[in-house]
């Protein structure tokens, strides 16, 4: 069967099982738009490609399936470049198309020609570009494949224009499998190590991060983290994994975790990793991390294990997989710790949280950021899909909203970008249309792609925008404050529009609140309106995020207040 | 691990396409690992080349380097050559400026270094020298009074002595 090169990309495209594209049109793309426009995928127009992509990988985030992405060459690709870093640090599966100008003008400075193989080469799993219409069908399965085996990652396919509008013999080829995939097992001799390990010690802690959502093991951790009453630690990536309304959760560690996770980690004689790579604001100074402690690191990515920490037992294998073989032992075992065994190491930990927990000053003048996200927690049951922009509003989330499941908390964890939270909102609610999506922002990253809430109008994606609106850059003026004797320099953010106005000016509704007794209605008001709505909470505005740990400090070195700091 | 920086030659299969080369390159420029030499062909399969390369890091830098490699998708493997099971060898192209006076000693060189000369024009020609990097190296040291026109170094290509 002849056909041409734009309508093999769909139908490449619908072999994949994809449904929905996210994306902006340009000149090289046309021909690919007009087989679009035939076909039963759906596309969703975005103001700005960058919001394309966050959107894609808040899709994939929530619903675990590859997110697509459509834009056309030059400064459509370039538009991308940042999504792209920010699935690249987060091991999120996507597949980015560019197209390019034909490939007879590459290299000539051509009009919106950008070398964007070139230039995203660092910050892709991998990338192609398709030069002969008959290596199209397979490098979009190939890219595919990619993007979700091994330790996903983002993957880009360039286009060039000829390629989309020259025919070939056309045979479907079947897409590969998603293999389960099979890095080299453990000698089961290390899983049996582990075990003993977990025998013999008294106070472990399992530290879990991203790898376990994105391999889909937290039913294996919960299973693993319950038989052996191993109190359970997940970076920012991980949360939900493991439910908070565990007795075993210690919450999120790190420059912003919670005093009793970072003295769990500090004091504890096993540390069990699972699917996380150890960033410094995980582990502060690499010194004093978890000295105390043996180290078993599982992760996917050879490349992962000993970067940062040095561990005494190194297992380089899915979660998923590595997880069902420690549980498979344990069972064979009939491996059993006593409430007795853990006694004291559960007194330590009961008395941090009694001593120390996770809190902040209430007020009854002004709206206190943290009482916001409390109340949206308590209001959603804690149900909600919750993404975040990056800053003070991101860190309050992940403190302050109890997840119990995995896929359920969508924040940009790696690359830290602003601006993510809105369009993987979006693209979350994409992927579940029924489910209740909210994006915690602050005045500062919400309007670093707020051109989204067009998106969201036009296609009436209900998310609902809660602006934690303080008038600063928050984070950076809490750094500015605690370490830079409070010169704001570039922080203050007083001049931002009327968020309310700019609701109804996109045709949406938009709502406030600036005391304290007006929160929970706005809440109500918002969340129970069946479109996209702004909410602006005019909070508090030199509220800080603690605990806090100094940048390159010790994490059990912890400010809990102001006057702590130095 | 240990902490002295050395030569460390890896050998690398890859996929034999336009933009291999500079993923592996990427790799290391990326992190600020120098590359001090390179030297690329292809093998007995058309669709795979070789890359024999050489960094000056100490041993935990390696090994990260390694991982890097591996993890790109047109890399198959990635191996460090020791010196005891390999052999090593460079070869360089030296243009010298012939006079009456320097033209006895030159031999001399050749002879010792068992090179010889490729071309002769007039006052110039132009000497293969081929040995270990140590070799080269002495080779370049006795040949500069002499008037070193120009050179060319292929860098260190190196190959398992037994599979």
């Amino acid at each position: 069967m002849k056909l041409k090169g734009a309508e093999i990309f769909i139908r490449a495209l619908k072999q994949e099982g994809i449904q929905t594209v996210f994306g902006y049109p340009g000149g090289v793309l046309l021909d690919i738009y007009d087989e679009l426009h035939r076909s039963d995928i759906t596309h969703i127009l975005v103001r700005h490609e960058q919001g394309a992509v966050h959107a894609a990988d808040g899709y994939a985030r929530a619903s675990g399936k590859v997110g697509v992405v459509l834009v056309t060459s030059g400064p459509g690709a370039t538009n991308t470049v940042t999504g792209i870093a920010n699935a690249y640090l987060d091991s999120i599966p996507i597949v980015v198309f560019t197209g390019q100008v034909p490939t007879a003008l590459i290299g000539t400075d051509a009009f919106q020609e950008a070398d964007i193989v070139g230039i995203t080469r660092p910050c892709t799993k991998h990338n192609f570009q398709v030069r002969r219409v008959d290596e199209l069908a397979r490098t979009i399965h190939e890219a595919f494949h990619i993007a979700r085996s091994g330790r996903p990652g983002p993957v880009l396919v360039d286009l060039p224009k000829d390629v989309m509008q020259a025919t070939t013999d056309y045979e479907p080829s079947t897409p590969k499998e998603e293999e389960p995939v099979q890095p080299p097992r453990p000698a089961s001799g290390k899983a049996l190590y582990v075990l003993d390990l977990i025998a013999e010690s008294r106070r472990p802690v399992l530290l879990t991060g991203g790898g376990i959502v994105l391999g889909r093991a937290s039913e294996e951790l919960r299973q693993m983290a319950r038989r052996t009453k191993i109190p359970v630690t997940s970076t920012l990536m991980g949360l939900g994994a493991f439910p908070a309304s565990d007795p075993l959760w210690l919450g999120m560690p790190g420059m912003h975790g919670t005093y009793y996770a970072n003295m769990a980690l500090s004091n504890c004689d096993l540390l069990i990793a699972i699917g996380c790579r150890f960033d410094d604001r995980v582990t502060g100074n690499l010194e004093t991390f978890a000295r105390k402690a043996k180290k078993v690191h599982v992760d996917v990515d050879a490349s992962s294990i000993n970067k940062n920490v040095m561990v005494d037992v190194p297992i380089v294998q899915d979660c998923k997989e590595a997880l069902r073989s420690f549980n498979k032992l344990l069972a064979d075992q009939n491996f059993t710790v006593s409430d007795e065994d853990r006694r004291e190491w559960f007194d330590m930990i009961d008395e941090w949280k009694r001593n120390v927990p996770l809190s902040y000053c209430p007020s009854d003048e002004v709206i206190k950021p943290q009482f916001v996200i409390e109340t949206l927690c308590n209001l959603t049951k804690g149900k909600a899909i919750i993404t975040t922009e990056v800053g003070q509003n991101q860190m309050w989330a992940a403190q302050f909203y109890k997840f119990d499941e995995p896929n359920m908390f969508i924040s940009s964890g790696g690359l830290g970008t602003m601006g993510f939270g809105l369009p993987a909102a979006i693209g979350a609610q994409v992927a579940f249309p029924d489910k209740l999506v909210v994006d915690i922002a602050g005045d500062g990253s919400i309007q670093m792609n707020i051109q989204e809430l067009a998106t969201a109008v036009q296609y009436n994606i209900p998310v609902k925008v809660v602006v934690l609106n303080n008038g600063y850059l928050g984070m950076v003026r809490q750094w500015q404050e605690l370490f830079y004797e409070k010169r704001y320099s570039q922080t203050d953010m007083t001049y931002a529009p009327d968020f309310v106005k700019v609701a109804e000016a996109y045709g949406m509704l938009g709502v406030r609140a600036v005391k304290p007794d007006e929160v929970e209605a706005t809440l109500r008001k918002g969340l129970e309106h069946p479109g996209p709505v702004i909410m602006d909470f005019r909070v508090a505005r030199e509220e800080c995020v603690y605990p806090m740990v100094r940048p390159g400090g010790s994490i059990q070195e912890m400010a809990l207040g102001r006057e702590m700091i130095n | 691990m240990e902490k002295q920086k050395k030569e460390h030659i890896l050998s690398l299969l890859v996929n034999n396409k336009p933009d291999v080369l500079a993923r592996v390159a990427g790799t290391l420029g990326g992190r600020g690992y120098n590359i001090d030499t390179l030297c690329v062909d292809a093998t007995l399969d058309p669709k795979i080349s070789k890359i024999i390369l050489s960094v000056y890091q100490d041993q935990a830098a390696i090994t990260k380097i390694e991982k890097q490699l591996l993890r790109l998708i047109d890399v198959h493997s990635v191996s460090e050559l020791t010196e005891t099971e390999t052999v090593m060898r460079e070869m360089m192209l030296v243009r010298m400026r012939l006079t009456e006076k320097n033209k006895a000693d030159i031999a001399l060189i050749i002879d010792t270094f068992r090179g010889r000369v490729v071309t002769m024009n007039g006052d110039s020609c132009v000497i293969e020298i081929t040995g270990t990097k140590a070799d080269i190296e002495r080779a370049i040291e006795s040949l500069k009074p002499l008037g070193i026109d120009d050179l060319a170094r292929t860098g260190i290509v190196a190959l398992e002595r037994i599979k």
